[in-house]
């Protein structure tokens, strides 16, 4: 049975332009230990959809249709009161943001931000809080963990960062981790090393990891199977290898010769004669 | 302008032929004209907060005046001398006696500390008061924002002075009122500044970082947008002590806050001015004096703090 399944989500917003669907029967199905690439230009839902598998839709969006399952139930309704189960955010269900540069509190030390949800729900110490920050730095790469953790986030560098961010999404042990581009903002080897990091965690951990991404190369070095995202829709799902060796969309097509390769020319009809 | 200034300097300090060579070299080998006559001070500036610690030292001095100087002026603020009135100053009254003979620097030392100490308690309540009703508004938004920010909007709708007056009048003056006055009325400018700072930072990914690990409404508050917004509160607090000494003051003046016999720097002046025209300027002149060195003292903190304070990314 699959860890995640997002069954046929539907998703409106209240906009000045009046109600405007921004996710149309949405569906995705992840299992525990699967990395899957969620791709997509901008503006195709994939954020929204992270956005309402944690129950963060922005204001004046709401879900008018469908199931969002963890682990076999339906967290839309399964909270207190019939809503959003928001027990889920962390301990479930963890998300890493794309520029770790703003998703982390100035004013506070990064040790203490990784441990600060976990510290909340199991009421620990303060000592066994840094403790436990530290492992956790140290398990993502973060060389003299003890010290950086008692740094604040402008001390640090992206990467680093970054680090901390996934540090402090993975504090809680989630079995599903959601990914937003979390590379986009950082240098390309710093890049190849969080994705290493990436893999030996989905590899290890069994821990299934839903990445949101417009870099079909990252997807690439990544992922086991990929969905492909336009208008809200899902146009394309299928294995990684199968999608990119014989699309069946004219869109997955042209986004996947829109992607530069080193070893052909660049094929410029793709994308950018549409846009023109 | 600034080259016949300096090269006078230089030969008149090395005196005619002393040693040109040297001041030939020293203007060859700079390489800009400009860069030689840049002053050193802006360095040392952006080095050290000088206005924060200009304004820290006077402060510094008039609390270490007001906290150890009733400790050498052994005379009773309020014991009277009626034969002994507007003594100039001598060895006894350092600053010579009021108009019931009581000594000026003994009630200037009492009366500051009187003043010192209501306007600083005094910003603490609205402090915390305003932090809590702004985030609450900033962060939940819709009716709390409305009903919250719909009441500071009637408070700040009043003139401040008439506002603070009726609360004494119908309370009785007395500390107590001044400190029930204050917060009711000041709480108001807190409460705007940090609802701008919460609306700010809700929309901020570590805010949203935060929800997504579950962390539960209460702790985001209190632990990552409160501390957020707390250096804007305490830059604006700076400037609420003054207002507080000056409303303080001013009711006194006006025979509505501190209750005599008790010295206060406001009634001090307002005693002081009956006797300005007969010549006795002391008595208005040193608190009045005292009133704005620690205004001037405390608006330095604040800017300097502005600086300092600011959450660094």
């Amino acid at each position: 049975m699959p860890i995640l399944e997002v069954d046929s989500l539907t998703v409106d917003i209240d906009g000045e332009a009046g109600r405007r669907r921004i996710l149309d029967d949405v569906s995705i199905s992840l299992e525990a230990g699967e990395p899957m690439g969620l791709v997509g230009e901008s503006g195709s839902g994939k954020s929204m959809t992270l956005r309402s598998i944690l129950g963060m839709l922005p204001p004046g969006a709401s879900v008018v249709g469908g199931e969002i399952r963890f682990d076999g139930r339906n967290i839309l309704t399964s909270g207190p009161g019939g809503r959003f189960d928001q027990r889920i955010r962390g301990t479930g269900i963890s998300m890493v943001f794309q520029e770790p540069a703003i998703a982390l509190n100035p004013v506070m030390k990064v040790g203490r931000q990784i441990t600060d949800a976990i510290a909340e729900r199991r009421g620990l110490s303060k000592k066994q809080a840094h403790d436990l920050a530290v492992e956790l730095m140290d398990s993502v790469g973060i060389t003299d963990p003890d010290r950086r953790a008692r740094h604040y986030p402008f001390q640090l560098s992206g990467g680093m960062r970054q680090r901390v961010m996934i540090a402090a999404a993975l504090a809680q042990e989630p079995r599903v981790l959601l990914c937003d581009e979390p590379t986009t903002a950082l240098d390309v080897t710093i890049q190849a090393q969080v994705l290493d990091l990436f893999r030996t965690m989905h590899q290890d951990e069994g821990l299934g990891l839903l990445y949101v991404t417009h870099d079909l190369a990252v997807v690439a070095q990544l992922c086991s199977s990929i969905s492909v995202m336009k208008d809200g829709q899902i146009v394309e799902h299928g294995v990684l290898q199968e999608v990119f060796d014989d699309p069946q969309e004219e869109y997955t097509r042209r986004l996947l010769t829109a992607t530069p390769r080193i070893d052909e020319g660049v094929d410029d009809v793709g994308l950018a004669e549409e846009t023109r | 302008m600034s080259e016949p200034t300096t090269s006078p300097t230089a030969t008149g300090a090395t005196g005619p032929g002393g040693k040109p060579p040297r001041t030939r070299g020293g203007t060859a080998s700079r390489a800009t004209p400009t860069a030689r006559f840049t002053l050193p001070l802006p360095a040392f500036l952006r080095r050290h907060n000088l206005q924060l610690w200009i304004g820290a030292v006077i402060l510094g001095a008039m609390v270490l005046l007001l906290a150890i100087g009733p400790l050498f002026v052994t005379d009773d603020p309020n014991r009277q001398d009626l034969l002994n009135t507007f003594a100039p100053s001598s060895i006894a009254h350092p600053l010579g006696t009021d108009q019931l003979g009581r000594d000026v620097l003994s009630r200037f030392l009492h009366g500051g500390r009187v003043d010192l100490i209501v306007a600083v308690v005094a910003v603490i309540v609205p402090f915390i008061l305003g932090t809590i009703l702004g985030s609450l508004a900033g962060y939940f938004g819709r009716w709390v924002d409305i009903v919250i920010m719909r009441l500071a909007d009637i408070v700040s709708a009043f003139p401040f002075y008439v506002l603070v007056i009726v609360l004494v009048f119908v309370m009785g003056n007395g500390m107590g009122s001044i400190f029930v006055a204050i917060s009711a009325v000041s709480w108001v400018a807190y409460a705007r500044i940090v609802r701008g700072e919460v609306l700010v930072l809700r929309e901020q990914e570590f805010i949203s970082a935060c929800r997504a690990s579950g962390l539960s409404t209460p702790r985001i508050l209190t632990r990552h947008i409160i501390p957020n917004t707390v250096s804007q509160g305490v830059i604006y607090a700076m400037s609420d002590i003054v207002l507080n000494i000056g409303v303080v003051v001013t009711l006194s003046y006006f025979g509505m806050g501190i209750v005599p016999p008790t010295a206060d720097w406001g009634q001090m002046m307002n005693d002081g001015q009956q006797y300005m025209g007969t010549g006795n300027y002391g008595l208005i002149l040193w608190p009045g004096f005292a009133v704005v060195i620690v205004s001037f003292a405390l608006a330095l903190i604040g800017d300097g703090l502005t600086n300092t304070l600011k959450p660094k990314r």
